[in-house]
């Protein structure tokens, strides 16, 4: 009776079966301590000691001169702010590519959704040096080949080292199949054709109907989509150095040699700078009004292979994404008590 | 302003079923025709043909088995699906070619289909907000189709935070708020409990009545149809089998698909006379209307409550099981021939017909329909009237 009914009343006989399913709560809750501890000391050693790196310097004790140092480094700022600055251009182009694309499949035949998905997830099983290696020779073929043409322009353009266009075509590339996921997995969980015909029959445009109602209930999908391209732009180093240009990831590594507790310096304080980012977005991709059940950007699950695209500092920043990234579950007791004339 | 439809004043106050007719609410609502429909999803013909048309003020009922056009006429009506011929008209206008958003028609959903991110004052006023109403009318319009549709302390509640009882009522007040010409239920109620069934299909007759705007109403399930439509029309394979009031479809079905899928029937070989009768059962019934030509086998079909039988040892039936359904008993028996016969009756006539006794049968004086013995033949056959006279099977 007591393994029936799990109540918090004892068995009231002596000779009553011992609750095994008491025993069967404590062993998962004894389990899942040793699992956390080991994972936490996994992930929290090397922080740790990267950290007593960085202050303790043999011979002067404690000294904070490695973060002090940071700020007034030669490039810190430059390549940073280059690394955010392809990040919003690389969420914005992936997002714009794929949500359309990802509704129109939902609403059309849906032979096309495998389609699109092996086209979005190509990206995948292709090395991010195979990809660079194409873009460059392209890069060193097209001025010649149309140095006589508009083109020409153009590839200078996208080259250009204050903000290169064709690092955020690659970057959009690479994300495309951590966007793909994260959204596609929103869309699962809402009834999208439905939806639509319910906003059009209310008298809603197409625009409209996209803006007002499928873009609301996938809030929490395109922030994961936004973080997890945000990491992984964050510590893309593979395509960014070797297409010559500098953006923080390549600079942490080209700063290392000289200034090495300064290097890992940073590398915390960009695991920090990360972390504070998920938070604010998945902050913002979890308002109470986000309430479709199972359309956390968490079904996206690519977030081991975010990190493994990344280098120098690439996977504790992927890494963060999708420890950051959780579901977010509809709380019927945070629904927001709506506002009289609130549009 | 009035948020809603004017009342109709020839509309009959309280709900109920559908008695009263189509013609005294004419003038209220829209009248939706159908004309020559035709849609077709590669080899599927989803529609074929199809005519019908609603009268202002009544509810409709698209009734038939899955796959027998019902949804795909109601989409059609709602833009949602564009036939590839024939023309749907409202008020004698062709909207056939008119996006969905620009139609004057409230759709209700067998999902909900709530918006999930909107709370249900805002999910009502969606249409109002679409079209640029003033803040103080959408929140004077929702609240008032909430206290309409009997939620109105549910404004501030999200859809997860709501039965599905009240999300279809939310949903039918969202279809109410911009006042369409036409309400379109698709299986509103499938997707609910009994209870909760029967209580909101109550409402949403009693809704549609105080209106008086033209519904039409799909659903395959016959109870629902029969007892919540002024008209139930029929649907087979695309096409319209009959359109008629619920009393007169289940007393006179025009065609054997219809006198089968709607109530239960009994279909027992018979074989024509010659002489405008059939003889059935052992029992010669006289065939109200034109009689098949010549002699021959037939199926003649009989409802439950037009099979008589008694307890009888000289009898030749045998009963087979008994189902005792409240007043009346469903009994089944077997005939000499092997053939199973289905009798209604009443509970307490029924005491003595336990399984394995036997029995004697024969037809009551119930409308009948005589069919060629081909199963699924559409084809109109004349009703024939039982003869009085109980014959021993």
């Amino acid at each position: 009776m007591a393994a029936l009914t799990p109540l918090s009343t004892p068995p009231a006989s002596p000779d009553a079966v011992p609750a095994p399913a008491g025993a069967a709560r404590r062993r998962p809750r004894y389990w899942r301590g040793a699992v956390l501890t080991v994972a936490g000391l996994y992930f929290l050693t090397p922080l740790v000691s990267s950290f007593v790196f960085t202050v303790h310097v043999p011979g002067q004790g404690l000294t904070f001169a490695a973060y002090s140092g940071i700020l007034s480094a030669e490039g810190f700022t430059e390549s940073l702010f280059l690394s955010l600055s392809l990040a919003a251009a690389t969420i914005a182009l992936a997002l714009l590519l794929v949500v359309p694309a990802l509704i129109a499949v939902r609403l059309g035949p849906p032979r096309l959704r495998a389609v699109v998905e092996i086209v979005c997830m190509l990206p995948l099983v292709v090395p991010p040096i195979a990809l660079v290696t194409g873009i460059a020779t392209v890069l060193r073929w097209g001025p010649d080949h149309f140095s006589r043409t508009p083109l020409y322009q153009t590839f200078l353009a996208v080259q250009n080292e204050s903000f290169p266009v064709v690092l955020v075509l690659a970057y959009t590339v690479l994300a495309l199949p951590f966007v793909h996921r994260s959204l596609d997995a929103g869309l699962r969980a809402v009834d999208v054709p439905t939806l639509v015909e319910a906003a059009r029959n209310c008298g809603a445009g197409r625009l409209y109907v996209i803006l007002r109602v499928i873009l609301p209930n996938l809030r929490s999908s395109l922030a994961g989509a936004s973080f997890l391209t945000l990491a992984l732009v964050l510590g893309e180093y593979t395509v960014a150095s070797l297409l010559g240009f500098r953006p923080f990831a390549v600079w942490i590594v080209s700063v290392s040699g000289a200034e090495a507790r300064m290097s890992v310096a940073v590398s915390l304080l960009s695991l920090l700078i990360t972390w504070a980012l998920l938070l604010v977005l998945s902050r913002a991709g979890t308002g109470p009004s986000t309430a479709v059940p199972g359309a956390g950007p968490s079904a996206a699950g690519p977030t081991g292979s975010a990190a493994s695209l990344g280098s120098a500092g690439s996977a504790g920043s992927a890494g963060s994404a999708g420890s950051a990234v959780s579901p977010s579950a509809p709380d019927p007791a945070a629904a927001p008590i709506p506002v009289p004339g609130k549009e | 302003m009035s948020a809603l439809p004017a009342p109709s004043a020839t509309r009959p106050g309280p709900a109920g079923p559908a008695s009263a007719g189509s013609a005294a609410r004419a003038g209220s609502g829209a009248r939706v025709e159908f004309r020559s429909l035709r849609r077709a999803f590669g080899p599927t013909v989803a529609l074929d043909g199809l005519d019908l048309t609603a009268e202002p003020g009544e509810l409709l009922a698209l009734l038939g088995p899955s796959g027998c056009g019902k949804t795909t006429a109601l989409r059609v009506l709602a833009g949602f699906e564009q036939p590839d011929s024939g023309e749907v008209l409202v008020d004698g206008e062709d909207i056939t070619r008119i996006p969905a958003n620009r139609r004057d028609a409230g759709m209700v959903f067998q999902s909900y289909s709530l918006f999930p991110h909107l709370n249900a004052r805002d999910n009502v006023a969606f249409g109002l907000r679409v079209r640029k109403r003033p803040a103080a009318e959408r929140h004077a319009t929702a609240a008032e189709l909430l206290d309409l549709v009997g939620l109105p302390d549910h404004g501030a509640r999200f859809p997860h935070q709501m039965s599905g009882g009240q999300q279809q009522r939310v949903a039918l007040a969202r279809a109410l708020a911009l006042r369409p010409r036409v309400l379109l239920l698709d299986e509103p109620l499938s997707a609910l409990d009994a209870k909760v069934r029967l209580s909101l299909r109550e409402e949403i007759r009693r809704l549609q009545l105080s209106l008086g705007i033209t519904t039409i109403f799909v659903t395959h399930d016959q109870e629902e149809a029969l007892s919540m439509a002024d008209r139930v029309a029929v649907l087979n394979a695309g096409r319209l089998e009959q359109c008629a009031p619920p009393a007169e479809l289940y007393e006179r079905p025009a065609t054997a698909f219809v006198a089968e899928f709607v109530g239960t029937m009994n279909r027992l070989p018979g074989r024509l006379t010659g002489t405008g009768s059939v003889e059935v059962a052992g029992a010669v019934l006289p065939v109200d209307g034109e009689a098949p030509a010549g002699r021959g086998s037939v199926d003649v079909l009989l409802r439950p409550e037009g099979v008589r039988a008694e307890a009888d040892p000289e009898g030749t039936a045998t009963v087979v099981s008994a189902s005792f359904l409240g007043s009346v008993t469903r009994v089944l028996l077997d005939l000499p021939d092997g053939t199973a016969v289905k009798a209604d009756l009443a509970s307490r006539d029924a005491a003595a017909l336990l399984p394995g006794v036997r029995a004697r049968v024969a037809p009551g004086p119930r409308p009948v329909l005589v069919v060629p013995t081909t199963p699924a033949s559409p084809v109109p056959a004349p009703r024939a009237q039982a003869r009085a006279g109980a014959v021993d099977a």
